[in-house]
């Protein structure tokens, strides 16, 4: 029992003592509850979609019921392309005076019936078709996203920062080798593989499920190469500094977690509150998987996802420079 | 012979720690330089300044009679006191991995020979023993065939029969001419291994040389040894004494004359020892006996 206490004690006093490990501990899991908190406060029972645009009238009783979620937009084609996957079950334009079902959902057909139940009757039906999108058609870009940042960012940043307590590092810096040398030979290694599984987990659950794709595969791999190479450079920045492992695995969960349910894997964040949708501009995962969306989904070339494609470039260069510009071996 | 390297008001502070705090020494080519000094001194910095591991904060560094810069590296070798590897890689793919990483290369084959890896050669690297790990870094530490060795106490931790075998190569090494650099806490292996020594306290350098002639210089004569409990507590004898690890140390020129004045005070002659001042005594006066923590 003393011996246990001991240990008990010591162990106790390494955390408590290592501040910054102590503080990201302490105030992830806090923060994470506020988070989400924020981002799912309010009403989660809607049944149904319903995208909104131009001025909305005050006397549609329909636009209070239960149950239903409306969603504004600005642009039409980007509601018509949601409404033919399913993704909406009904758009309205009011300034046009028309409403649109899609004629291949049921969930439309139940949406329209309510409409018409309340003076619907003035706005003149348009109609579209379209398939569903099934769920996994849409969810696989995230799962590689996912699979993305956490083998870039921990296979890089986690392995550098372990190199580094252990004293790898120290072994090469005594030799001729740079940092940059170093630096290029970790990220290509990460590359390489990462290309690999990735490749490997599309074309073997690809065999069995048959996802969606509208758009090129070359344009997929190009999107997805420049993601593994914006979440290694980000993997790097991590490690720059950083010696103990409990403080990076702190440090990373900070920004993995939020970017794991901010960033549109498992469900869109459309609904959510502005300001959450404006952080997850600042995460590389939410470009990636936003472009391969567009790709799979539809059938977008590079040039319809340049925003995303610069975005990560950039990120890519900033995580880059600055990585190799304040690198440590110790 | 001629100086391969030489040392020139070398530093190093942290805040108020003066690790190192101007030393100067220089290093005889082909020769064996022992840095001895307890926990604390200052020696594992100095190699790393040298090394280029660490950077002075004022001092000069000289490499056959020039400054030291950035292909210092590829003239060196270096065994650290504590060393990580990439893991899963076999020893032989460990020592191509270093040779890639330096222009100039020494064939691994000989390598092997010269650090008796052969039958580890195929083992994961993670799967040696402390002597086996030793004899590797060792041959990492040679794949460049370096000019300057570092070792930086390379047989703490290993079993008396391994630290022997590890003087073997390096007396091999020794016998190549290449110059060794060598930090470590074992006198003995000093003693056996060294040409020169310099001893290091406070991040100084108390006192160099060759270690005969430093044994010479503090020693003259025999070390007598008498069991602390027999040994009265205020004797009247014209000898100077010092307690030390359960004895009393005469250091004496007479040891007839000593042992008759041990005798008229009655001291009983079982348990004298006899011995010849070695560096673990030299090293004891020169630092203190006590345990720096």
């Amino acid at each position: 029992m003393r011996r246990f206490l001991a240990i008990f004690n010591a162990r106790n006093l390494e955390f408590f003592r290592d501040r910054g490990n102590f503080f990201w501990n302490m105030f992830l899991p806090i923060f994470l509850i506020f988070g989400f908190a924020f981002a799912f406060s309010g009403n989660n029972d809607a049944q149904y979609k319903i995208g909104l645009s131009g001025q909305t009238p005050d006397t549609l009783e329909f636009l209070g019921f239960k149950y239903l979620q409306f969603i504004p937009y600005k642009a039409g084609d980007a509601a018509l392309d949601k409404l033919r996957h399913h993704q909406l079950d009904m758009y309205i334009d009011f300034d046009a005076g028309n409403y649109y079902v899609n004629t291949d959902s049921p969930k439309g057909y139940i949406v329209e019936r309510l409409l018409l139940s309340d003076r619907g009757q003035s706005l003149h039906r348009q109609s579209v078709s379209g398939q569903s999108i099934r769920y996994v058609d849409w969810f696989v870009p995230g799962v590689i996203g996912m699979n993305i940042m956490f083998g870039c960012i921990i296979g890089v940043g986690f392995v550098i920062i372990r190199y580094r307590k252990n004293g790898v590092l120290k072994r090469f810096k005594a030799t001729p080798i740079h940092p940059a040398e170093f630096i290029s030979a970790q990220m290509f290694s990460r590359f390489f593989i990462m290309a690999l599984m990735c490749t490997v987990l599309f074309a073997g659950t690809n065999f069995f499920l048959h996802f969606m794709m509208n758009g090129s595969y070359l344009d997929l791999a190009f999107i997805a190469a420049l993601a593994i190479l914006c979440h290694i450079s980000l993997g790097l920045l991590f490690s720059t500094r950083i010696k103990s492992q409990e403080l990076a695995g702190g440090v990373m969960n900070m920004f993995i977690w939020p970017m794991m349910f901010l960033s549109g894997i498992f469900f869109s964040l459309e609904g959510t509150p502005p300001v959450l949708q404006t952080i997850s501009r600042f995460f590389p995962i939410t470009h990636f998987i936003e472009a391969a969306r567009k790709i799979m989904l539809d059938g977008a070339t590079l040039a319809g996802v340049m925003d995303n494609i610069l975005i990560m470039a950039g990120m890519t260069l900033l995580f880059l420079i600055t990585a190799t510009l304040i690198f440590k071996w110790e | 012979m001629d100086s391969i390297l030489e040392i020139k008001n070398l530093k190093k502070y942290y805040k108020e720690v003066k690790a190192v705090d101007g030393i100067d020494f220089s290093v005889q080519a082909g020769s064996c330089f022992g840095l001895l000094g307890p926990n604390g001194a200052g020696k594992t910095t100095t190699i790393e300044l040298i090394e280029t591991i660490l950077k002075p904060d004022a001092g000069t560094i000289l490499f056959q009679g020039k400054p030291i810069d950035h292909s210092f590296k590829n003239s060196i070798g270096i065994q650290f006191q504590t060393t990580a590897l990439q893991e899963f890689l076999t020893v032989r793919e460990t020592l191509e991995l270093f040779a890639k990483l330096y222009p100039k290369k020494k064939p691994i084959d000989e390598i092997i020979a010269i650090c008796s890896l052969e039958d580890i050669i195929k083992r994961d690297n993670r799967k040696l023993s402390g002597g086996q790990r030793q004899r590797m870094l060792l041959g990492i530490a040679l794949i460049n065939d370096p000019d300057i060795l570092f070792l930086d106490e390379p047989t703490t931790g290993l079993d008396p029969q391994a630290r022997r075998n590890f003087w073997q190569l390096i007396e091999n090494i020794k016998n190549e001419k290449k110059t060794v650099i060598l930090t470590t806490h074992y006198m003995e292996e000093a003693e056996v291994l060294c040409d020169d020594i310099a001893v290091m306290d406070h991040g100084k350098i108390i006192e160099q040389g060759h270690p005969a002639l430093l044994l010479e210089k503090y020693f003259q004569g025999v070390i007598l040894k008498i069991p602390s409990e027999s040994f009265p507590k205020n004797p009247s004898v014209s000898f100077s004494f010092e307690k030390r690890n359960g004895y009393v140390h005469v250091v004496t020129r007479n040891v007839e004359k000593t042992i008759h004045e041990l005798i008229r005070e009655k001291v009983p002659i079982e348990g004298l020892k006899i011995d010849k001042p070695n560096l673990d005594d030299l090293f004891i006066t020169l630092t203190g006996s006590s345990l720096r923590t």
